[in-house]
C-alpha cells in the first residue's frame, strides 16, 4: 500500500470485523528519536493466545471467501522493510492492540498519507466510535467522535457533516505539522 | 479554523433530512473495503462518491462501506441498491467512474452498463484480467 493510512484502514476493518465498538488511533511521530509508532486498539472480540503469532502468516484468516489474509502480513512487511517490527496483543472477549514501528527517517518508509480520509471512511459505521491521538515531538491533535455526537447527535453519517470532520481533522493534523512525510 | 459552531449550523441544516431518512426507503451506495479493495484504490472512489452525493445535496441517499464482496480482482467494487429496484454491481471503479454513476445512476436513474458486472452461467463476462491470465 502506497500509505500508511491506508494500511491504518486495514488494521480498522478488521476490528470491524470483530465488532468493535470503540477503536483508538495513536499516531506518534517522535523524530527525537527517529521513531514512528502507531497503535490501533480495539473492544472486539480478541484474538485466540495460540493464533497471536500465527496470524502475521498469511495462511491464517478467519475469512471464508479465500484462504489468505493479508492485512497484517502486508503492515507487518511495511515495518520490516523499515526497520520496524510489528507487535501483537489480544485478549479473547476484551480486545486486540495493534502496534506498528518504524524508523522515522528509513527511506522505504511510507508515508502517512491521508489519515483523515480514512477516519472519515470508518465513521460510516454509525456504530463505530473512534478516539484518534496525533503527537508530532511534544505537540498534540486530538480527535473524538463521541464528542462530536455529542453536538450533534448519533448520526455522523451526513455527507456534509463528514465533509467537516474531514477538514477538521486535517487542519488539526496540518497544525501540529504532522503527517507531512 | 473549523469551529464547532459551524458543526451545529451544519447540525440545523441537516435536521429534516435525517428525519426525512429515517421514513423514506433510500438508496444505497456500497463500497467493498477488503484489503483486496483498499489495496486497488477503494478509499478514493469512496471518498470521491461522498463528495459526489454531498454537492449535489442528495439528501436520500446513504453511503456505506462493507468488507468483502468476494471478488478481489475486480475491486475496487461499488453496489448500487435503489428501493424496489434489483441491485447492480460496477467493478474497477475509479473516482472518476463512480462520479459518473452517482450522476447518471443514483440521480438520473441511467444505469451505467459499460461499468457494471455482467455474470452469465457463473462466469463474469467483462473479467480482462482473467482473460489476460
Ligand atoms: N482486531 C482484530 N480482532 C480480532 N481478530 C483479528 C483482528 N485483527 C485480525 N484478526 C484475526 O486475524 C486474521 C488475519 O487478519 P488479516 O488482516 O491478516 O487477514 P484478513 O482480515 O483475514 O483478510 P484480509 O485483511 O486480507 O481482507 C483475521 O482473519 C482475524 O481472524
Ligand atoms: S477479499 Fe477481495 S473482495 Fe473480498
Ligand atoms: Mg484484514
Amino acid at each position: 500500500m502506497r500509505e500508511l493510512s491506508l494500511h491504518i484502514m486495514d488494521i480498522i476493518e478488521n476490528s470491524i470485523s470483530a465488532k468493535a465498538t470503540l477503536i483508538c488511533l495513536e499516531i506518534i511521530e517522535d523524530k527525537n528519536n527517529d521513531i514512528l509508532k502507531i497503535i490501533v486498539k480495539d473492544n472486539g472480540c480478541g484474538i485466540d493466545e495460540q493464533d497471536i503469532e500465527r496470524v502475521k502468516d498469511p495462511f491464517v484468516t478467519s475469512r471464508k471467501t479465500r484462504k489468505v489474509g493479508l492485512g497484517i502480513p502486508l503492515f507487518e512487511a511495511a515495518c520490516l522493510r523499515c526497520e520496524g517490527r510489528l507487535n501483537i496483543k489480544s485478549k479473547k472477549g476484551k480486545g486486540t492492540e495493534i502496534e506498528a514501528l518504524m524508523k522515522y527517517s528509513h527511506i522505504d518508509r511510507a508515508p502517512l498519507g491521508r489519515i483523515e480520509d480514512t477516519i472519515v471512511s470508518i465513521l460510516l459505521y454509525p456504530q463505530l466510535d473512534i478516539e484518534y491521538r496525533h503527537v508530532v515531538n511534544d505537540k498534540e491533535f486530538i480527535f473524538d467522535s463521541r464528542e462530536i455526537k455529542k453536538v450533534i447527535g448519533e448520526d455522523l453519517t451526513l455527507p456534509n457533516i463528514l465533509q467537516w470532520i474531514k477538514e477538521y481533522i486535517k487542519e488539526g493534523i496540518e497544525e501540529i505539522g504532522g503527517g507531512v512525510y | 479554523m473549523k469551529t464547532i459552531k459551524e458543526l451545529e449550523e451544519i447540525r440545523k441544516k441537516t435536521l429534516d433530512v435525517v428525519n426525512q431518512r429515517k421514513d423514506r426507503t433510500t438508496t444505497r451506495i456500497v463500497v467493498g473495503m477488503a484489503t483486496c479493495g483498499i489495496a486497488a484504490g477503494a478509499r478514493p472512489v469512496l471518498l470521491a462518491i461522498m463528495d459526489e452525493v454531498s454537492k449535489l445535496g442528495l439528501s436520500d441517499v446513504i453511503v456505506a462501506q462493507t468488507g468483502c464482496i468476494g471478488l478481489c480482482r475486480l475491486e475496487p467494487i461499488v453496489e448500487v441498491i435503489k428501493p424496489g429496484e434489483e441491485k447492480v454491481t460496477y467493478i474497477k471503479m475509479t473516482p472518476e467512474k463512480a462520479r459518473r454513476i452517482v450522476k447518471e445512476h443514483v440521480v438520473e436513474g441511467k444505469v451505467v452498463d459499460e461499468y457494471v458486472m455482467h455474470v452469465v452461467d457463473g462466469k463474469v463476462l467483462n473479467d480482462y484480467s482473467v482473460q489476460n491470465d
